[in-house]
């Protein structure tokens, strides 16, 4: 009657490592695992794919999830365990048919699904049907930015995922699908939880317990003792080179026990679980998804010891009318130097160098909106919060990080050569430069709400079958 | 006495769009009851304002002991548009533990003498 759905932590992120999830998916016995759930989506990830989608149509998704699978699909397919990711990014199809390419060249077998129908893109560019989409932060109007937009996408939910694994996928590929919805719609499909439908307190319970699941998971190592943000407890964290991704025990009633294989490093407590429980979360109450609003201030951690946490007690609500998303426009160019110079008088040598690229900014009338300057080393991370050393004249060493924002790309561009110059022209001891050529394409984000019905009326899947034709 | 919150606090920090949120957390209850008094929305946003001065937001969470806080207007309106090294506001949650706070030495032994409720073997 009661049942334990196991589900482990793939990518936390486009880059991230797999081989901990390779250690997760080893360390089970068959019919043990039943799942990993991957999520290579940042809000800043589809604007590098986006990039990547304009040098070749053919890309625009994560394409770290073709090596992963091709080292971590023997290893499932011998245990039974099936795998969902969000990789497909702005090119589901892409990823897919990358993923069936590199299926085929081994002889295996799998059925993939693609899910699709999250770009919105025509319909917040459509001048023809002019809609409101205001900035979901600041309520701005989209107009200002209309002609510039380069990528709008939609956050799904769970349920084509649910619709594919009912349908028997091995292998579920996704482009912006709520990074939690990854790891509910497991969940949902195997306890038969309600998702629309859902009506009932209890309803609404359960699928707040499987967001939490999935929030805890969504970020890989950030659950499990990775990036804990303290003043010395961090070192009591063992082994991080060799540390272990979360898992989740999920039982059908929505309890959960989030943990990590033995022998791993990190650390699954108390404390590890609840930083990783708020991280990027605005107000706790209602925490929105596609799915469920959860509100966290009655989840209850019960710290088990032996790197083992129980979850209960997470408050759901039905699910809001409008869905999120997250859109692109080019927002003007950067470029980016960095000048070192040596004892002694590091930090005045800067300060000469700094007002001499000014100048040469004025006198050469370069147009730019910006420049910002960091002190590496200094005040890059906490600025003016950061207190100085008292006595700057002596520091070993001062580097000097200067970005030029600028709407003229010549002018991005020609930022690196204002510097050579001076290497043997400026003032002495110059240890190092970089950024000649280090000029960069700038990308705002702009969050905004779309009806519901607009965007699940285009959502597909869609399936392939590597191996299986040939 | 006064200290950072670092002596008492554990912090996360993370990115939505050009608002940074933070998960500020006790380690123990008499650790909460310090944090509960001393970071206010109106702290937090004074704290910040040298640097940035946008407002804040403030939820306590007892069943963590934790305070939910976000400060908007954080990352230049976004993390691609951001010319800082660190521009998702990954380290911010160090710049929220370097605040001053006020508290008793009787408050200041609580907090040391009451074990972590976490399991940290």
């Amino acid at each position: 009657m009661t049942k334990t759905v196991r589900i482990a932590s793939g990518l936390g992120f486009y880059g991230d490592s797999w081989e901990p999830v390779v250690t997760s998916v080893a360390s089970m016995r068959a019919g043990e695992l039943n799942y990993v759930a991957s999520d290579h989506l940042a809000e800043l990830t589809l604007a590098i794919l986006q990039k990547d989608r304009q040098r070749d149509p053919t890309l625009g998704y994560a394409r770290d999830v073709v090596p992963m699978l091709v080292r971590l699909w023997p290893l499932m397919q011998t245990r039974g365990v099936r795998f969902i990711c969000n990789a497909g990014g702005l090119n589901p199809h892409g990823a897919a048919a990358a993923v069936q390419a590199a299926f085929n060249a081994k002889g295996w077998k799998a059925r993939i699904a693609v899910v699709s129908g999250d770009d919105v893109l025509a319909s917040l560019t459509d001048n023809a049907a002019p809609a409101n989409f205001p900035h979901l932060l600041n309520g701005d109007d989209i107009s200002i930015v209309r002609e510039r937009l380069v990528f709008a996408n939609a956050y799904l939910g769970a349920r084509p995922i649910v619709d594919a694994l009912a349908q028997g996928a091995h292998i579920v590929i996704t482009g912006r699908v709520a990074d939690a919805a990854l790891f509910l719609a497991p969940l949902v499909h195997e306890f038969g939880w309600k998702l629309e439908d859902a009506s009932s307190a209890d309803d609404f319970n359960k699928l707040a317990q499987g967001l939490t699941v999935g929030h805890l998971l969504e970020c890989s190592g950030q659950g499990s003792g990775g990036n804990f943000g303290s003043l010395q407890a961090w070192q009591a964290i063992p082994d991080l080179a060799h540390i272990g991704y979360p898992m989740a025990e999920v039982q059908t009633d929505g309890a959960a026990v989030i943990t990590k294989p033995h022998g791993t490093g990190g650390r699954v407590n108390f404390d590890t679980v609840r930083q990783q429980l708020l991280y990027e979360v605005h107000n706790p109450h209602a925490y929105a998804s596609p799915d469920v609003v959860l509100d966290m201030s009655t989840i209850c951690i019960d710290d088990l010891g032996g790197d083992r946490v129980r979850i209960t007690g997470a408050t759901g609500h039905r699910r809001p009318d409008q869905l999120k998303v997250v859109a692109g426009f080019s927002d003007g160019f950067k470029a980016e130097v960095t000048w070192g110079y040596s004892w002694p008088d590091a930090y005045a040598k800067a300060q000469t160098t700094l007002a001499m690229v000014k100048t040469q900014l004025a006198e050469k009338r370069v147009p730019h909106e910006e420049l910002s300057v960091e002190y590496p080393g200094l005040n890059s991370a906490h600025g003016a919060l950061a207190p100085l050393p008292a006595d700057l004249s002596e520091l070993n060493e001062v580097w000097m990080r200067m970005v030029l924002r600028t709407n003229s790309k010549a002018a991005a561009e020609g930022f690196g050569r204002l510097f050579p110059w001076m290497g043997l022209s400026g003032p002495a001891y110059t240890c190092g430069f970089s950024g000649l050529r280090a000029t960069g394409e700038l990308l705002g984000i702009w969050p905004t709400l779309i009806s519901r019905e607009r965007v699940e009326a285009q959502v597909r899947i869609d399936w392939l079958a590597a191996g299986a034709s040939s | 006495m006064q200290i950072r919150l670092a002596e008492i606090a554990h912090a996360r920090s993370g990115d939505k769009a050009d608002w940074v949120d933070f998960g500020l957390f006790a380690w123990n209850d008499a650790g909460y009851a310090v944090l509960l008094r001393e970071v206010t929305t109106a702290a937090v946003q004074s704290h910040f304002a040298p640097w940035l001065p946008g407002s804040v937001d403030c939820w306590p969470l007892p069943n963590l002991l934790a305070i939910k806080l976000v400060l908007k207007d954080a990352l230049q309106g976004g993390g691609a548009r951001n010319l800082r090294s660190d521009n998702l506001g990954k380290s911010m949650g160090g710049a929220l533990l370097r605040m001053t706070i006020t508290l008793s030495e009787e408050e200041w032994a609580l907090c040391h003498a009451q074990p972590r409720v976490g399991w940290w073997p």
